[in-house]
Order: C-alpha cells, then sequence, then structure tokens
C-alpha cells in the first residue's frame, strides 16, 4: 500500500455563446447632465465581473475615462433585452451591444461638442480624460461635463445610444449537418498530477497548470480570478461533490453545506495559468469569453491523473475514495482471474 | 412569548430593539440594525458568511440568540473602522482580487481579523485552518489566502492592528 503519483491532462475547444446562435443582448446607453455615462443592461453579474468589463469596454468606446461609467444591470423588466448570463456569452454578446451603443452615444457627444468649438465632430477627437478637442489643436478643448450640460439645457439634446448584438440563429441542414453554430471559440488545456494513497483511496491535487486561449483579456485579473476558480470547481466536481452519492439511489442526498462535501483552502494546490491572446474578429476589442470553461479541463484532466497512477479507468465523477478502491480491487480481481 | 426589548453593544453603539423569541443575533443584525454585510448563506452554521465578532472572538450569529449576547460588544464588517475608511485587511483582499459574487466576503474579513488579532504573524497552514469554517463557491480560496497574508505582512511592517 503506498502513495501514488500520476499525470493526466485534458485540452478543452469552447464555443463563445448560444450554441447555433440566435442569442440577442442589447445595451441602452445615456450621458446623465454630470457627464457620466449609464449603461443599461438586463444582463447579470454573477461575480465573473461583468460590470467592470462593460465599463472598460464602455469608457475605451466613448473615450471618456472608466470612472465615469456607471453599470446598471440585471432588471428585466426594465432593461434592454438580454438572453441571459450564460454559455460564457456575456463578455462577447453585450460586450459588443455596448460597443455599438457606444459608438452611437459618441457620435451624439461629439455633435454638440462640434457646436460648442463650432468645429466639424469629424475633427474632434478624446483624450480619454474627459476632454474634447480639435484634432491637433489641443486648447480648442471642451471637457465632457461641459458638453453635458450644453446638451441638457442648452440645446435641449439627448446624448444616448442603442446596441444590438445578435449573431442570427443558423439552423442546421438536416441533410448535410451544415451549420454555422458559433461566433468565436476560446482553448484551454490543463495538466494535474495527483497523488493517491492506494489505502484509503484519497486523491490529493498536488499541481495543476493551465494554458488558455481566450481571445484578447479586457481584463487580465479577472480572466485569472476565473481561471483559479474553475479550478477549485474543477477539483470538487472531480473528487467531492455530488447531489447523489449513492447513485443510482438518490437517498440520502445531501441537504445542506455540512453534507455536501466541496474542497477548502487546504485541497486548493498551487494553481498556475498562462493566457494567451489571439484576437476574435467577432469579439468586442477582440475578445471571446473565458466563464464556464476554466472548469471543463481540469476535470477530466485530474480523472485521467488518477487512472495514469493507477493504471486504471475510471469514467465517473466524483472520483471518491470508494470509487478509488473499487477500481483497485476490480483490477486486482482480473489481474488474478 | 412576547416579543421583547433587548440591548446590544454593536459596533461601538449601544443599540436598543425588540426582538421575537429566540431570534438570531443574524435576524436582529440584518433585520433590525440594517447591517446587511452579515449574509446568511445557510442558517444553521456550514457556511460562515455570517461571522461576526463577540468581544473579539468569531462566532456564527445564525447561531447565536441574540437575547445570549447579553453586554458583549458586537462588531461586524460595517464596524470595522468607524470612519468606514478602508482598513489594510480590506485593503489586501482588494488589491488581490479576493472577491468575485461577494457573498463570503464580509464573513471572510471578519474571520481573517479574528485570527490576526490573535496570532499576527500566521503560517499559511494556520490561515487555512482560520478560514476553515468559511465557504468560497467563486474564487478557489487562494487569492483570500494570498490577502491574508499580504494582510499580515503590511501590518508587521506598519506595526498597527487588523484594523
Ligand atoms: S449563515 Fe451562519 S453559517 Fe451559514
Ligand atoms: S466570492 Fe462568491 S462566494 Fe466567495
Amino acid at each position: 500500500m503506498a502513495k501514488v503519483r500520476g499525470t493526466g491532462f485534458a485540452a478543452v475547444n469552447y464555443p463563445t455563446g448560444m450554441h447555433l446562435g440566435g442569442d440577442p443582448t442589447q445595451s441602452l446607453i445615456h450621458m446623465t447632465p454630470a457627464g457620466d455615462f449609464v449603461v443599461t443592461m438586463a444582463s447579470v453579474d454573477l461575480g465573473q465581473g461583468l460590470r467592470t468589463v462593460l465599463a472598460q469596454i464602455a469608457a475605451e468606446t466613448l473615450g471618456v475615462p472608466y470612472e465615469s461609467i456607471v453599470v446598471e444591470t440585471a432588471d428585466t423588466d426594465t432593461g434592454p433585452h438580454c438572453t441571459g448570463t450564460f454559455a460564457s456569452r456575456t463578455t462577447h454578446r453585450a460586450g459588443n451591444a455596448v460597443v455599438m451603443a457606444a459608438q452611437e452615444a459618441r457620435k451624439a457627444m461629439l455633435e454638440v461638442a462640434g457646436e460648442l468649438l463650432e468645429a466639424s465632430p469629424e475633427d474632434l477627437e478624446t483624450d480619454g480624460d474627459g476632454n474634447i478637442h480639435i484634432k491637433g489643436v489641443a486648447e480648442k478643448s471642451v471637457s465632457v461635463g461641459e458638453v453635458a450640460g450644453a446638451a441638457h439645457f442648452g440645446y435641449g439634446k439627448t446624448i444616448a445610444g442603442r446596441g444590438a448584438y445578435l449573431k442570427p440563429p443558423s439552423p442546421m441542414d438536416p441533410e448535410t449537418g451544415e451549420c454555422d453554430p458559433d461566433s468565436t471559440q476560446a482553448h484551454a488545456c490543463t495538466v494535474v498530477e495527483v497523488e493517491v494513497d492506494t489505502e484509503t483511496g484519497m486523491v490529493e491535487v498536488i499541481d495543476m497548470k493551465s494554458v488558455y486561449e481566450v481571445g484578447q483579456q479586457v481584463n487580465p485579473d479577472l480572466v485569472k480570478g476565473q481561471i483559479v476558480g474553475g479550478s477549485w470547481m474543477g477539483i470538487g466536481h472531480a473528487l467531492y461533490e455530488t447531489t447523489a452519492p449513492g447513485y443510482p439511489a438518490i437517498d440520502p442526498a445531501p441537504v445542506d453545506f455540512q453534507n455536501y462535501l466541496q474542497p477548502g483552502a487546504a485541497e486548493m494546490p498551487d494553481v498556475t495559468c498562462e493566457v494567451l491572446e489571439y484576437p476574435a474578429e467577432s469579439g468586442p476589442y477582440g475578445g471571446k469569453g473565458v466563464g464556464e470553461m476554466v472548469t471543463n479541463g481540469p476535470i477530466p484532466a485530474i480523472v485521467n491523473a488518477i487512472n495514469n497512477a493507477l493504471d486504471v479507468r475510471i469514467t465517473q465523477i466524483p472520483v471518491t475514495p470508494e470509487v478509488v478502491l473499487r477500481a483497485l480491487d476490480e483490477k486486482k480481481a482480473q489481474a488474478g482471474a | 412569548m412576547e416579543d421583547k426589548l433587548i440591548r446590544l453593544a454593536v459596533n461601538g453603539r449601544d443599540e436598543a430593539v425588540v426582538i421575537q423569541p429566540l431570534a438570531t443575533l443574524q435576524d436582529v443584525l440584518r433585520d433590525k440594525l440594517e447591517l446587511n454585510a452579515v449574509k446568511s448563506g445557510c442558517g444553521q452554521g456550514g457556511c460562515g458568511s455570517c461571522s461576526v465578532l463577540v468581544d473579539g472572538e468569531l462566532q456564527l450569529s445564525c447561531l447565536t440568540l441574540a437575547e445570549r449576547v447579553g453586554d458583549a460588544e458586537v462588531t461586524t464588517l460595517e464596524g470595522l473602522n468607524e470612519t468606514n475608511a478602508i482598513v489594510p485587511l480590506q485593503q489586501a483582499f482588494i488589491e488581490n482580487y479576493a472577491a468575485q459574487c461577494g457573498y463570503c466576503t464580509a464573513g471572510m474579513v471578519m474571520a481573517a481579523k479574528a485570527l490576526l488579532d490573535r496570532n499576527p504573524a500566521p503560517s499559511r497552514d494556520e490561515i487555512v485552518e482560520g478560514l476553515s469554517g468559511n465557504l468560497c463557491r467563486c474564487t478557489g480560496f487562494a487569492p483570500i489566502v494570498r490577502a491574508v497574508q499580504q494582510a499580515a505582512q503590511a501590518l508587521s511592517d506598519t506595526g498597527e492592528e487588523a484594523s
């Protein structure tokens, strides 16, 4: 009886957005009298950082400071339509909608600035710090706040924009199977080393290394946060978590956190990740989606590493100590037969 | 049983609240005093999201009867700093991206404060142990552990307390 180590890997191709398209997200942006911009969405931020990312995208497109963007999310009664936060689609779908809305709002902002500066809107540029000036003539400048005041109280205009991003539905040809299933794909590979105790059946993940390709990262720290969190989720699904521990019997089922086993900080190995950036043509500033795919690699990689360590073929999750010990028994029985 | 009036010392203030019999400290903090950093992930001692300090000791407010608190001093996340400034521990959470949805965060910060107050230079294992009653479903814990390590370092550099 001993502790044995094994290595496994898994690779992922992950389509961004709903399979076969037809999943719109819309965005509305308006400027307040104070010169801030409110980005209204029905999309939901689950904690993945959608509000941050959309504020970055809006600021970049409008040419105004990040701090002047307010992102309102999640009200499906009053917000513009969003199909939902799932399928790793929101950076891509909502991001594209925000780019479109911000372009329209920027145009309206530059028109008012043009009137104030007595210049054509095409000759204006934003400095990203809250000012608009004539190209090459920095002193012929107005602030975004002055534009907001003039639009609201001088000209009686709104500075606003609409965005609607839809990947058109692409039904599959029943004869040929031909279709256009996705807008873009993200990719990843995870390599895991495990140590298995052949006496107790306990598995420890010693090391996890991943490489991801998610297009242009809009916010690298948030991407990394998702990858690290997803690595932990992968360990949970691969080794611990189940709503039916006695499957196919569904009782007893865990009904609370005391009985629903999940890994804690102690079970978390060092997770290292590299991110490659190949901007996607269809993405907002080249972004794809990270999201769900972060659990897809770790789970099979861990199971493969266990199989490699024990020279068995386990194909179920979670790989609990019982599953490990049964696999070892079976191997022994086969060897004896 | 009838409603009754109790007094609680919360975040340095004396509060008089009318509570129902068997009301938990969690109910009183959230519903009567609107201290909503105190979360309710499970209401049965399994997640740590309701963690507060009672006389400096980490406690699950969902398992604490409000009446039994007596004149002990209760501290919630809102009470970490009277002026609402960000304390070094919170700053470390921010810099390490130690929150995603944020549901666990207030409880994590309170657990980390309780740990650093009794052990200002914890080892990694001691941090893991100190946070072991607190669940996080988003971050994978690694950034949270790193935040506590950074806070401990910052505190030893400045000789300050956790808050
Ligand atoms: S709410 Fe108190 S431990 Fe979960
Ligand atoms: S950040 Fe979501 S539970 Fe910890």
